[in-house]
């Protein structure tokens, strides 16, 4: 199954060709390879570069998981590879005029054959890898992709991989749980709502995101008056008409609670958290996995020229942009900067420039986002999203640092337990 | 007290006869252009400019104003006396920024979507040519000598050389994150290029035949402002080539650069989130559009100094000064 298709530009002249191929599926792997072959115009180039052609690859793990309580959150089959085809275009544009060509491949594949098709990457020469996959699978990953290999994080946010489980050859684009625990916790206390009603979940995600909220309650001052599990009891997250029992059950779930000024969800297992807002026993808004949400991006966000972004992404691929494909496209716009600046593909090299004071890159949030040098991770705003639209942006005005106020938001160096990159 | 200041620094002004002209401000959000007087600084007239108008310019004989209505998808074309609006030129879709012809014909358009430059006939209003550049083209300039018209693509981070003879891409120059504008000195020998999340503005030396070095990046620097804010866009030099000013955006300031020395020598507060700047023909003042405070600075050029500012529409973004 051979599959080709062209875009050719509308112009006349220096019209370049991009050519696909699509390989179609394999038994347990999907597998997708994507070669743009641009071609090379006779350009002068000040500063003067070889011809690169830069390979990196996108490996996917699903994992089994129940319907979404909301359908808007169904994940579509090419959920995180739509942003990688925007970042292999965006990569292949500029590219074009340097004499780089770049090449991605998607790989889909199960918890259980994820180290077979993370070794077939390896053995096929990939030496730039995203990976979207659990902490767990993907430390284990990194682990036997070794120094030789630049394993990018696009969607994992626990904190321990920005902490003592931090590898030297693991960046993280994917902000961590502290990250959007911090994004939310300033933006109350700017507001002046520091007292916190806690509700989270019971699944070990959901404990994790929790403890980031205590922790972001702790550094700017609020206090977290109350706090209660919302116990996972198992079955569908859906059942027709179930709102009926919801608007019973969550007026006495969150009855008799201590003075709040705000509810604050921490719910990854998106059990309960979309019940919370309208059902409150005492009427407060709602903040953090309902209500108003930290996000790295979504679908309506216009300002710093995103509406470009958002524009092209769904021209390319026919649906609304999701936060795993702004990742992905991230990933790969990081990998794309830094070979059109440090002109290698070496990924020891690639990566000293990422890590390093020269690194930056324009990511449609208003200020140059850079990495932290002593544990990988990427700083970057966080938005915070009502559904609708962005009403604002985290690090908050009057949050400062002696580095840079993206420093404000997650875990920073002093505390860091992260030792690989020292 | 002030006002008397204001008022005498306006009798000299009129002693020295200074000539009045119109001044043309896009407003992004009251999709509106307003129109000032350069001599008394009054509004004399706000006038519809289809939506989200941000690109502004004028004919050399100043009798066409041409707006980029961005959402529009147009050019649209008005007539400076009556503020009709005449005709639109087909522009691509979103155009934002253009630069026209010295002669006045041909515009050359940035359209942000399409990754491309089209060069529009301003008289048979047709499209001549589409020149396919880099992820999110913006900033365009033009060579005093009309040879090259430079385009800045956003998310490639280059500036591209495009011959305006056979509409070629001669050069590519990497510049810093985000670049938004292009500008030549009048004696075509150094092209500057602001890079808005970079921080920097970059200086590029221009040979005889138009190759561009890149030598220098000025860095912007201000006490009690967070680096981040400082956010070069628009910038215009005088004719007598010896000054640059650059607007930072949400840093409300203007910086003086010595463009012999390469130096940033002062910074003056405008208003919030300064875009845009235009000289008026004598270069006495310069305007700046502030987005997010509404209204438009006024600065003595000679003494690098804001004199006042003019409530206009919402959002102003563009600003083009009719010539004598």
């Amino acid at each position: 199954m051979l599959q080709r298709y062209r875009l050719g530009r509308k112009s006349a002249s220096d019209t370049f060709e991009r050519a696909s191929e699509n390989r179609g599926r394999e038994e347990t792997l999907n597998r997708f390879w994507t070669v743009l072959a641009a071609a090379v115009l006779a350009l002068s180039v000040a500063q003067t570069a070889a011809a690169l052609d830069v390979r990196t690859a996108v490996l996917r793990i699903d994992y089994p998981q129940l319907a979404p309580i909301s359908r808007y959150d169904l994940v579509p089959e090419d959920a995180g590879f739509a942003g990688a085809q925007l970042g292999l275009e965006d990569n292949a544009t500029t590219g074009q005029f340097l004499g780089h060509t770049f090449e991605n491949e998607t790989v889909t594949t199960t918890p259980e054959e994820a180290d077979a098709a993370f070794d077939a990457l390896l053995a096929d020469g990939h030496t730039l890898i995203v990976v979207m996959a659990n902490a767990e699978d993907l430390l284990r990953l990194a682990d036997r992709a070794g120094d030789g290999v630049l394993v990018v994080n696009a969607t994992a946010v626990d904190n321990g991989l920005r902490g003592d489980q931090c590898r030297a050859n693991v960046l993280h684009v994917a902000p961590s749980n502290a990250m959007l625990a911090d994004a939310v916790a300033q933006y109350a206390v700017w507001k002046k709502w520091p007292r916190w009603f806690l509700i989270h979940g019971s699944n070990p995600p959901d404990q994790a995101l929790a403890d980031a909220y205590r922790a972001s309650a702790t550094k700017f001052g609020a206090q977290i008056t109350e706090e209660r599990e919302f116990e996972d009891t198992g079955g569908s997250r859906r059942t027709d008409s179930g709102h009926v029992l919801v608007q019973r059950q969550l007026p006495v779930f969150t009855q008799e609670a201590e003075e709040h000024d705000i509810v604050v969800t921490a719910d990854r297992s998106d059990v309960f958290a979309p019940y919370v807002p309208y059902h409150l026993w005492t009427p407060r808004p709602t903040m953090g996995s309902s209500g108003l949400r930290p996000v790295t991006f979504h679908a309506s966000h216009e300002a710093w020229g995103a509406t470009q972004f958002q524009r092209r992404f769904e021209e390319l691929t026919g649906r609304y942009v999701r936060e795993d494909d702004y990742q992905v496209w991230l990933s790969l716009r990081v990998i794309g900067e830094a070979v059109t600046r440090a002109s290698t593909v070496d990924p020891a090299e690639l990566r000293d420039y990422i890590l390093g004071d020269a690194f930056e890159l324009a990511a449609f949030k208003g200020v140059a986002v850079t990495f932290r040098p002593w544990n990988g991770q990427l700083r970057q705003p966080i938005l915070l999203y009502d559904g609708r639209i962005t009403v604002s942006v985290s690090p908050q005005d009057g949050f400062l640092h002696q580095t840079s106020p993206l420093d404000t938001i997650g875990i920073d160096q002093p505390e860091s337990t992260c030792t690989a990159f020292n | 007290m002030k006002k008397l200041i204001l008022s005498t620094a306006l009798a000299t002004l009129l002693a020295t006869g200074a000539q009045a002209n119109k001044v043309f401000v896009s407003n992004e959000k009251g999709n509106t252009v307003t129109v000032i007087d350069s001599e008394t600084w009054e509004v004399l007239e706000e006038f519809p400019a289809g939506n989200r108008p941000r690109g502004i310019t004028i004919s050399p004989d100043g009798s066409l104003l041409y707006v980029a209505a961005s959402d529009d998808n147009q050019v649209k074309v008005f007539d400076t006396e009556t503020y009709e609006e005449l005709y639109s030129l087909p522009s691509g879709p979103d155009p934002e920024l253009f630069v026209l012809h010295p002669t006045g014909n041909p515009l050359y358009i940035a359209n942000e979507d399409d990754n491309l430059v089209t060069v529009t006939d301003t008289e048979s209003r047709t499209v001549l040519a589409e020149v396919p550049v880099g992820v999110e083209p913006e900033g365009m300039g033009i060579s005093p000598d009309a040879k090259f018209v430079v385009n800045t693509s956003e998310t490639t981070n280059m500036a591209h050389f495009i011959s305006t003879e056979d509409y070629k891409i001669k050069h590519n120059v990497l510049v810093d994150q985000r670049p938004r504008f292009a500008q030549y000195t009048k004696d075509g020998t150094i092209l500057f290029v602001t890079s808005e999340i970079g921080g920097t503005v970059s200086v590029m030396d221009i040979a005889e035949d138009g190759t561009p070095e890149l030598t220098t990046k000025i860095d912007f620097e201000v006490p009690g402002v967070l680096p981040e804010w400082l956010q070069p866009v628009g910038l215009r030099v005088t004719s007598d080539d010896k000054w640059a000013f650059v607007a930072l955006g949400p840093a409300n300031r203007v910086a003086v650069i010595d463009v012999e020395a390469r130096e940033v020598v002062k910074y003056i507060i405008v208003g919030q989130r300064v875009w845009q700047l235009a000289f008026t023909p004598d270069e006495q003042y310069l305007i700046t559009t502030n987005g997010n405070s509404n209204d438009v600075t006024v600065i003595d050029v000679a003494e690098q100094e804001a004199i006042r500012s003019v409530q206009v529409g919402q959002q102003p973004w563009g600003v083009v000064v009719q010539p004598d």
